[in-house]
């Protein structure tokens, strides 16, 4: 087991490295820029007006709570299937009642208008 | 065995993967999809360097180490540089699990981890973090809006691939990607879960931003979207990931439906790569003949269509699997 995850170290690193050698390639081939213009902010040609880094739409917080709620569900049923065969009947109304309480949820979301864009 | 063979054999791996997955999937695939979307659009796509044009994205590879690059003045410097390292590095990650073949010492895999899918939904959900650090890290307008439509989109289309990847490891009571390929010697679990391979097929299309999925990159509104202001090698090391996670998405799809590497006659990793060009070639093919939809159908058809049908498919596979066949 720690062996396995010594493989997945290992392969992070390494792919770090192999990832980031074009880098070194850039450092020594490409031109360096003498233009203060290029380092201006791209807005389809105009001067930048204000920062990037402003409000936007509060619907995309919406959609990552109900995401949140749902991928930890989820996270709850990996176990569950890998052993799901040998437990039988009795363990699917449990976790078909764990299931309903979620499709609970998304109904709730649902009615509430938590999945409209506009 | 000796840890320092352990070492070599695990350092050697990483370095066959990411030169395999970069030209097979990057340069490869580059050039399918632009000799594919020619042929769909009745061009005849690049035919000048190289015979019939094949040496076309090595040339773009070069071209582009020479390009400068440049860094915004109003960006976030550490979280613009670290981003196109992520995003690579998330999507070529998810090989870690994928089997491409069987030889006679075992199955052709890096590492079989016995959480193998758990594994694969948790790399690939990485990437998200990486398009929304581009976003954020560029103080580009367009690259903001489509960071944040990326993270509301492929974190919307993770639940049915999730809930599908649960389904798959009930049949076959594993989660390790090489027992599943074993589980599938007699049938196909394509035969047995359409719907969940639909469902998988829709959702992995979202989850790689490609269209009618792609208004992270809606180019006619948003530029090129979260990596607008990314130049020269940097742009391709997206362009890296993107295709990487593609080929890895469609990998995945072989392993879970197709029976992997298994075939008759020719060797296992060539009935692999045709599997996976198969389907890959479906997702140029769709991307290349459906218009692009709308943020809010998008996420309808994810929440509304999608996260339902794939539980109820979960909920009646658990039946056969749990009650009728014991």
């Amino acid at each position: 087991m720690l062996l396995d995850w010594g493989y997945v170290a290992i392969f992070v690193v390494v792919g770090a490295g192999m990832v980031s050698l074009p880098f070194a390639i850039i450092a020594l081939l490409s031109p360096r820029g003498t233009s203060p213009h290029k380092r201006d902010t791209y807005e389809s040609g105009m001067e930048p007006i204000g920062q990037a880094w402003s409000q936007f739409n509060v619907r995309y917080y919406l959609f990552s709570l109900i995401f949140v709620v749902f991928d930890v569900e989820i996270i709850y049923l990996y176990p569950w299937a890998v052993v799901a065969r040998s437990l039988g009947a009795s363990a699917f109304y449990s976790i078909a009642a764990f299931l309903a309480i979620l499709v609970l949820g998304l109904a709730y979301a649902w009615r509430k208008g938590a999945l409209e864009w506009s | 065995m000796p840890w320092y063979v352990e070492l070599l054999r695990a350092v050697v791996g990483t370095i066959i993967i990411f030169s395999g997955v970069a030209i097979v999937a990057a340069m490869l695939g580059v050039l399918l999809e632009r000799k594919i979307s020619g042929w769909i659009q009745s061009r005849i796509g690049p035919t000048h360097v190289g015979p019939r044009g094949v040496l076309q994205t090595v040339a773009d590879t070069i071209k582009l180490l020479q390009k400068e690059h440049i860094v915004p003045r109003n960006a976030d410097a550490v979280i613009f540089a670290s981003a196109v390292v992520l995003v690579p590095l998330a999507a070529l990650l998810d090989y870690v699990v994928l089997p491409f073949g069987t030889t006679r010492w075992g199955p052709l895999i890096f590492r079989d981890l016995n959480i193998g899918v758990l594994y694969f939904a948790a790399t690939s959900s990485l990437i998200v973090l990486g398009i929304l650090m581009a976003g954020w890290g560029s103080n580009n307008k367009y690259a903001l809006l489509g960071g944040l439509r990326s993270a509301a989109q492929m974190v919307s289309y993770e639940i049915p691939i999730g809930l599908v990847l649960i389904t798959i490891a009930l049949l076959a009571g594993s989660l390790s990607t090489v027992t599943i390929v074993t589980m599938q010697a007699h049938l196909w679990f394509i035969v047995t879960q359409p719907v969940a391979f639909l469902i998988f097929l829709a959702a992995a299309t979202a989850e790689v931003n490609r269209a009618p999925f792609d208004l992270v990159e809606a180019e006619s509104e948003l530029v090129a979207g979260y990596f607008s202001e990314y130049t020269g090698m940097r742009f391709a090391l997206f362009q890296l990931g993107e295709y990487a996670e593609m080929f890895a998405m469609a990998a995945l799809a072989v392993t879970l439906f197709l029976g992997g590497w298994r075939g008759p006659v020719l060797p296992s990793v060539v009935w692999f790569l045709i599997k996976l060009y198969a389907l890959v070639f479906v997702f140029m093919w769709v991307r290349w003949t459906f218009p692009r939809f709308r943020i809010d159908q998008l996420l309808n058809f994810s929440w509304k269509c999608l996260i339902p049908l794939a539980l109820l498919n979960l909920v009646a596979t658990a039946y056969v699997v749990m009650v009728v066949q014991r």
